[in-house]
């Protein structure tokens, strides 16, 4: 899992561009949206897109991101209990 | 109807141009094919959190604004008026290669949100909190004049006070390699002291963003007044210098007013001989300059050009690195500005000292 969420803080900053920020500035609960990273409704979509190009998870249902996102703790747990590759 | 002027000036080239105070004494020579602009530390311009999605060009676009709001004294505009031959072309590269590589499929928002034409004209009003006229001209070598015509006319006619205009274009990896691959752009490097005379054909590409706040309010901080501006689609070699006879007479004025000529000869050995037949002809006797062996071919290169006019009328100097001959050394009053790229879309534009 920690191997998981390390992946996953660095997908974030390449994808989302977040150039200033470090790996080991964001704790795995800081809330990603909001007074936590600051990410806004784009960064949602390219969570969106990462979770099915790189862990074949869909999301349909759009309320479901706004749990999922809300921290890496989270967003980690979520997929590696429903990914597919 | 109204005078227009230059009220100030912003420029990303690939000479250090972003400090308004200098004027070419540090020239920057390039061994290359491609060159690209010296960039300017972005972090002192634009928020981080704003300057993260944005691509070269929108932060070249952005900073060469603010450096022209910030020396006219204004925050706030009544219009933002950009040229641009190919738009944000690197976001666009990056969308459609991940459109092939991925099999039309993941497709991310943020590369195509942003590789629009009309994002740099877009970014500059959402961070200045500009809610005025915002128009962006997309017509390859004549991009930045387009916007210039609309930008005097409306100044002109007083439908405005102060207008943001300006010319920006980055350079794209995937359409400089096209490029390459149907030798617009010189197979050789060469080194940019020697491109003008290199005899070769193609052009050595570049890129860059100059924007300028034009008025019809003169104030300290004024450069030169625009007298027109004129475009033509085609133009052939023969009818050239009759077309320029007609437009200086529109202005009252002939070939012997005019003090300085700036072309914009990019050194492709097919297409300079339009340039030729105004250096060799009624301009031979005129002090000639040229720019684009310091700022490359682009299709907004012209408003380098501009740029330069503008500097010359105001500081009256002519760097040594632009002056292909030495006619004349003081008392600039006219400037005639001649600009077409592979024997297309042709502009003049004449500045007056103000």
């Amino acid at each position: 899992m920690s191997d998981l969420k390390q992946e996953l803080k660095e997908k974030i900053i390449t994808q989302l561009n977040l150039e200033d920020i470090a790996i080991d500035e964001i704790a795995d609960d800081d809330s990603l949206f909001g007074d936590g990273l600051g990410l806004d409704s784009i960064d949602a979509l390219e969570l969106i897109v990462m979770l099915d190009k790189d862990y074949g998870i869909k999301l349909t249902d759009p309320k479901e991101g706004k749990k999922i996102f809300e921290s890496i703790e989270v967003m980690a747990k979520y997929i590696a209990e429903h990914r597919t590759k | 109807m109204e005078k227009v002027y230059i009220n100030s000036i912003g420029s990303i080239s690939a000479q250090k141009t972003f400090d308004n105070n200098d004027f070419l004494e540090e020239i920057t020579t390039y061994e290359d094919n491609i060159i690209p602009v010296i960039e300017p530390n972005y972090k002192d311009f634009i928020p981080p959190a704003a300057a993260r999605r944005m691509a070269k060009g929108i932060k070249m676009g952005v900073v060469a604004s603010k450096i022209a709001l910030e020396e006219a004294n204004l925050t706030d505009i009544d219009a933002i008026i950009t040229g641009t031959g190919m738009g944000c072309v690197r976001d666009s590269e990056k969308f459609v290669t991940a459109i092939l590589d991925n099999n039309e499929q993941f497709l991310t928002p943020t590369s195509f949100i942003q590789s629009t034409h009309n994002t740099v004209a877009g970014q500059i009003a959402l961070g200045i909190g500009c809610k005025g006229y915002n128009f962006t001209y997309v017509h390859s070598s004549v991009s930045f004049e387009s916007a210039l015509i609309d930008a005097l006319m409306q100044l002109e006619l007083k439908e405005a006070e102060n207008i943001l205009v300006g010319g920006v274009d980055e350079s794209g990896e995937h359409t400089n390699a096209i490029h390459k691959l149907i030798q617009h752009i010189k197979p050789e490097k060469i080194n940019s002291n020697e491109l003008l005379n290199s005899k070769t054909a193609g052009a050595v590409f570049g890129e860059g963003a100059n924007f300028f706040v034009l008025s019809n309010k003169k104030q300290d901080s004024s450069y030169a007044q625009v007298l027109g501006v004129k475009t033509f689609n085609t133009l052939a070699i023969s009818d050239l210098l009759a077309n320029l006879e007609a437009y200086l007479k529109e202005n009252n004025l002939s070939a012997t007013d005019i003090d300085v000529l700036i072309s914009g000869n990019n050194g492709d050995i097919d297409y300079d001989n339009y340039y030729t037949e105004l250096t060799n002809g009624p301009f031979k006797n005129t002090q000639q300059v040229v720019y684009k062996h310091l700022s490359g071919e682009f299709n907004t290169a012209s408003a380098f050009g501009f740029w330069l006019g503008a500097k010359i009328l105001k500081t009256q100097q002519i760097p040594s690195a632009v002056a292909i001959n030495t006619i004349k050394t003081k008392g600039f009053e006219i400037v005639l500005l001649y600009n077409q790229y592979r024997g297309k879309n042709h502009s003049f534009t004449l500045l007056r000292r103000c």
